[in-house]
């Protein structure tokens, strides 16, 4: 055991590993990860078939869908495992900028997916694979009788809508826009899957959220389809990153993605063909 | 137990006066220093980098914004009403719990401290299911006088309140514990009834813990995101109060949420220091 040299110091840790060692195993951690994943390694340069972890970086309102999807990918590619990490499309990109280990981002629009390909984290450009559109969740039946997006600015109602930093409140407020409506909501949601659930818990009267939060969400909510969804439209892209510590399974998660076969279960959760 | 230990450690924090006799640095022993050091320089570092990474030349434009305003100002505002509430009703209850006895006392202090190990957002899922438009009791407030809290500045005082109030109750619990009683009984022997002896004699006796709990239960709701995000939601000038500015602000313009973290720090700082030394010059 060494203590001389700088480049010892992640061995050294390992070792001794007790108190002040702490903070120091704190900074290196980053820096240990990417490349301690032996397994995927040497599967990617010795093995034809994909192995070992997958990490999928994917937006909140994906995860029915790629969670399904995932558990395909582990059925027909034995050895492998996909491990999800679904949240706001911001706050994920937030993190794979700042060195977050993953192997593959999927966001709910294109700007969030600028923020890792500004930081050029991205190794592949970024493909869209599927189109979500707006809905209004409600309560179950309906009780305040919304029929349009217009009746969401009645007064009394309870609506929520998803902050402006994140897809979903984005795309509200530009579907609002362009129908020259002012919607004052009770709450700006930091993500589409926590505005959904204020209604889920009766607690809002009414959520602009994703067609594909609706049907997952079941009898919990009802449903309202508007026109003006079609002028704001969201495109989720998805790319491989350029530090994946797997990067072959990876490609091989991305490719079922865009398969005959993905873009079944996305469309049946909801999603529009790309 | 380690509640009277709580109290004691944030009284010291607090009075800056040491309870144990001080020992002198050169018989620290160096397996002792040396993570000592390690711990304050951890504890210390993310602050730091706050200040070296702040955008200090754009700062006075972020700061002048009206948003950042707001959001203080609500900040501000709920957090001493929630202090105030749980004046009101920590005071009361840590005196039950110190000066009475009664069964399952030891249960009901345990449930008092749940708060403080709970992770905040389940306490807002937990408040929404009780108080919510919908809740258990929330139901009743709606139907009988048509009050919602979610979604409103009451709300986030409640929140904030919640997460808040044990640390108040846990101080003024180990400061009346630690008290005398006999000056209690005295003022009682002279004809006065409890709640005056409380009044007169207690209350004036315990006053610094008092203090004590009200700072460290300000300081907590002014930072309290979890629950305030999932009870009272997120609205500019309603219930945005300065960190779910600081969270949401991160997501798209990152040198706002530093600037607005700034803002926090220096308030923070601001508070405790400034009530440190009122309370030193106080007469114990």
């Amino acid at each position: 055991m060494t203590r001389s040299t700088r480049r010892t110091r992640t061995r050294t840790l390992r070792v001794a590993g007790v108190g002040a060692a702490a903070l120091l195993a704190l900074s290196a951690c980053s820096s240990s990860d990417s490349g301690s994943s032996p397994t995927s390694d040497t599967s990617a340069s010795s093995s034809p078939k994909p192995s070992g972890t997958v990490t999928v970086f994917a937006a909140a309102s994906l995860k029915e869908s790629f969670t399904t999807l995932g558990k395909e990918f582990e059925k027909a590619n034995p050895g492998t495992k996909v491990t999800f990490n679904f949240g706001g499309s911001d706050t994920l990109a937030a993190s794979i900028t700042g060195g977050a280990p993953a192997d593959v981002f999927a966001a709910a629009s294109p700007k969030t997916m600028a923020i890792v390909t500004d930081k050029k984290d991205a190794a592949t450009t970024p493909a869209t694979f599927v189109r979500n559109q707006l809905e209004i969740a409600t309560l179950p039946g309906n009780p305040d009788k919304v029929a349009s997006l217009k009746d969401l600015t009645k007064s009394g109602l309870k609506v929520v809508l998803c902050d402006k930093t994140v897809p979903c409140g984005a795309a509200a407020q530009k579907a609002l826009d362009a129908s020259k409506l002012r919607l004052t909501p009770v709450s700006y949601e930091q993500d589409v899957k926590s505005a959904l659930t204020k209604v889920e818990l009766k607690e809002a009267d009414a959520a602009v959220v994703y067609k594909t939060d609706v049907k997952a969400a079941g009898d919990q909510v009802e449903g309202v389809e508007f026109p003006e969804s079609a002028k704001a439209i969201n495109e989720y892209p998805i790319a491989l990153l350029k530090d994946a510590p797997n990067a072959k399974a990876a490609k091989a998660f991305i490719a079922l993605v865009q398969s005959a076969e993905g873009q079944n279960v996305l469309t049946a959760a909801g999603f529009l063909q790309p | 137990m380690t509640e009277l230990d709580v109290s004691d450690a944030a009284a010291d924090i607090l009075t800056g006066e040491p309870r144990r006799p001080r020992v002198r640095t050169a018989g620290v022993p160096l397996p002792l220093l040396l993570p000592a050091l390690v711990g304050l320089a951890f504890l210390l570092l993310p602050l730091l980098a706050l200040l070296v990474r702040a955008p200090w030349r754009d700062l006075p434009n972020q700061l002048t914004s009206t948003a950042v305003w707001q959001a203080l100002q609500l900040s501000l505002v709920c957090a001493t009403a929630a202090t105030g509430v749980s004046l009101v009703l920590g005071v009361p209850l840590a005196w039950l719990l110190a000066r009475t006895d009664f069964p399952g006392r030891g249960f009901v202090r345990a449930l008092v401290t749940l708060p403080l190990v709970l992770p905040p957002v389940v306490g807002g899922v937990a408040l929404l299911l009780a108080l919510g438009r919908n809740g258990v009791v929330g139901q009743w407030l709606d139907s009988w006088f048509g009050i919602t809290l979610p979604f409103t500045t009451a709300g986030v005082v409640v929140a904030e309140a919640f997460v808040a109030m044990p640390f108040l109750v846990i101080s003024v619990e180990g400061t009346l514990r630690a008290a005398d009683p006999r000056y209690e009984e005295a003022a009682a022997t002279l004809g006065a009834s409890r709640f005056t002896a409380f009044r007169r004699v207690t209350l004036p006796l315990i006053a610094p813990g008092i203090a004590a709990g009200a700072v460290l239960a300000w300081a907590r709701a002014l930072g309290e995101f979890g629950a305030t995000i999932t009870f009272a939601g997120n609205f500019p000038g309603r219930t945005q109060t300065m960190p779910l500015a600081v969270y949401l602000a991160l997501q798209n313009d990152p040198a706002a949420a530093i600037a607005l973290s700034l803002v926090l720090l220096a308030v923070s700082i601001a508070v405790l220091a400034g009530l440190r030394d009122r309370w030193t010059a106080a007469p114990s």
